[in-house]
């Protein structure tokens, strides 16, 4: 039976590439589930309340009690930081799968209808494009007020552009392809050729994409706390930690600013290389 | 046959312009066109088939796309089955109905399958669209259909990307197949698979012919291929029929000058390909 099984691994050669995965896709991967996994259960694994002031603990170093120290009003980083880890991701979260759904919607619509429509859909994200997303941002909180919602709204849109334009021009490669050709001669409706050919076709494409469009949208929103227009004290994120915590650096207590700081890199850097590392994949898939 | 059946496929008269608009930025007048397919008539007639010959550019593959309506024509008339086709921009009823009609079988048999589609769930979807069987029906069909082109059951849950160009082709073939149409066109469908293959295709088609009784325009820039599959040739130059005729009067007693011209570049029967494996001195 050794060539039925020959014939089967070189019929399903996909089976065997599963299972040596890449390492960096899996240390990121890692890492942003842990990440996931303590926000959800901050409640339970937070050591103090995030938002309870001892004046008496104020700007203590790192210790048994206080594994990354606290502020200067007594408050417990470490809870701080995973406490913040809830809004400092589920901003970006939310911001990505708005844009990515409106992008891909408005991507493969172009690409399918193509001629005026695709004309006017290009234009309005060029138009978009020219306004930076903190910028973006910072208008929609001055029209209406300071908060989670209005950064968030105003960040879907300024990055829809980016996930449109990329995913636009694969699916109207797709679509110019002679399978595409081959459903239509075939009586496919517009709709199932589109969800059911190009969608998963520019899916790889629209993982990536959205994954690197989540660092800069992480990046983006806590410059937007960073700036005090997102969400308000006491209530923790990671960039207004940044922003809270420089005043004490002065002083001589840099932790609170230096962590946050530290853990927005690392959580930027790990989903740009996951997303970076799933490209490459894809690349290879395509072969 | 009775004289009163309806050709297969009649095409009069059909013309493709194309606008060809320069770079962007560029004077909007300046536009040039180019007549891909000029004033082209011909019938295929029920279970018959038609050879399009003709080089690079000539407007071959055009032609076969307005016939299966992926192309609008500039002017003409395309008449399948003895129903008129007005319109390239129907809904998907009419659509599904053009389907039963006329299949296309392309020539990259790599792009010609969606690449995370199964080759059953490809041929299934054909299927589901056009009859109500129900999904064992189906996967009976499917079973059936990958035998009919010369595959089995065991290729049906493989990925494209396991086959070789010939079983893609096959693939392709069976899913046109599906739709058990009444014309089936094959642009340059044997042109990219090696000699060997190209030949069990070619029996293939013909065989499905004997079997099923489906027409074939079969479109080619290969007449050695061209005699194997075809009753007439109707040979194509810059978008003009330049000879239409019985296959064996064409290419054995060509009239047109450019006819000849296309049989003078091909080899003849008697010239036989030196094997790679077989290397030989280059005559001086
Ligand atoms: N969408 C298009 N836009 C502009 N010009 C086109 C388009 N499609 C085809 N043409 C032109 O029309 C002419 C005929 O092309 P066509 O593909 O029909 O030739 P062909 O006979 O199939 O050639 P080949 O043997 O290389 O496949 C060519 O000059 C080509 O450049
Ligand atoms: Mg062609």
């Amino acid at each position: 039976m050794a060539t039925a099984a020959a014939a089967k691994e070189q019929l399903f050669p996909s089976a065997r590439r599963r299972r040596n995965l890449d390492p960096v896709i899996l240390a990121a991967g890692a890492f942003i589930g842990v990440l996931v996994l303590v926000a959800i259960l901050a409640p339970w694994i937070a050591p103090y309340n995030p938002n309870a002031a001892t004046i008496l603990a104020a700007n203590q170093g790192v210790s048994a009690a206080h594994w990354l120290g606290t502020d200067p009003t007594g408050r417990d980083l470490l809870s701080r930081l995973i406490w913040g880890a809830r809004l400092s991701l589920l901003g970006p979260a939310l911001i990505v799968l708005i844009a990515t759904a409106l992008g891909t919607v408005l991507a493969i619509a172009s690409a399918w209808i193509g001629g005026l429509f695709d004309q006017l859909v290009s234009r309005v994200m060029d138009l978009l494009f020219a306004f930076p997303g903190l910028v973006l941002a910072m208008i929609a909180v001055a029209m209406f007020g300071k908060g989670l919602v209005a950064p968030v709204v105003a960040l879907s849109i300024a990055y829809t552009p980016y996930i449109t334009r990329v995913l636009r021009s694969a699916a109207s490669r797709e679509r110019s392809l002679p399978y595409v050709a081959a459903c239509y001669v075939g009586g496919v409706s517009a709709r199932s050729i589109c969800s059911r050919h190009l969608l998963p076709n520019v899916f790889p494409l629209l993982l990536t994409q959205s994954t690197i469009s989540f660092g800069s949208a992480l990046v983006t929103l806590a410059a937007v706390s960073y700036l005090g227009l997102g969400i308000q004290p006491p209530t923790a994120t990671w960039g207004f930690m940044v922003s809270t915590g420089q005043s004490s650096i002065l002083a001589g207590h840099p932790a609170e600013s230096l962590e946050a700081g530290i853990l927005i890199v690392v959580t930027v850097v790990a989903f740009n290389l996951l997303g970076d590392r799933l490209a490459g994949r894809r690349s290879l898939q395509a072969l | 046959m009775p004289e009163t059946a309806p050709p297969a496929v009649e095409v009069r008269n059909l013309v493709k312009v194309f606008h060809l608009r320069r770079a962007r930025g560029a004077r909007r007048r300046s536009v040039k066109s180019l007549v891909a397919v000029d004033h082209v008539s011909f019938s295929v007639g029920q279970g018959r088939s038609l050879a399009v010959v003709g080089e690079s550019g000539s407007g071959k593959t055009t032609l076969a796309r307005m016939v299966v309506g992926l192309e609008r024509p500039t002017s003409g008339e395309i008449a399948v089955g003895g129903r008129e086709r007005r319109s390239t921009r129907v809904g998907s009823r009419e659509r599904r109905h053009r389907a039963r009609e006329v299949q296309i079988v392309f020539q990259d048999p790599y792009s010609s399958l969606d690449p995370r589609q199964t080759v059953g769930r490809c041929i299934e979807e054909m299927l589901r669209l056009h009859f109500d069987a129900d999904r064992a029906g189906r996967l009976t069909r499917v079973a059936e259909l990958l035998d009919q082109v010369g595959l089995d059951e065991r290729h049906a849950p493989a990925y494209p990307r396991a086959l070789s160009g010939g079983q893609r082709q096959r693939v392709a073939i069976a899913r046109a197949l599906a739709c058990e149409p009444r014309v089936l066109i094959c642009d340059e469908a044997v042109a990219s698979l090696d000699v060997s293959i190209q030949a069990q295709v070619l029996n293939l088609l013909s065989d499905i012919r004997d079997r099923i009784g489906v027409s074939y325009l079969f479109i080619s820039h290969d007449l050695a291929v061209v005699r194997q599959v075809s009753d007439e040739i109707l040979v194509m130059k810059n978008g003009r029929v330049v000879e239409h005729g019985p296959t064996d009067r064409v290419l054995d007693e060509p009239a047109d000058t450019y006819t000849k011209l296309l049989l003078s570049a091909i080899p003849r029967p008697g010239w036989h390909p030196v094997a790679e494996s077989d290397p030989q001195p280059v005559a001086t």
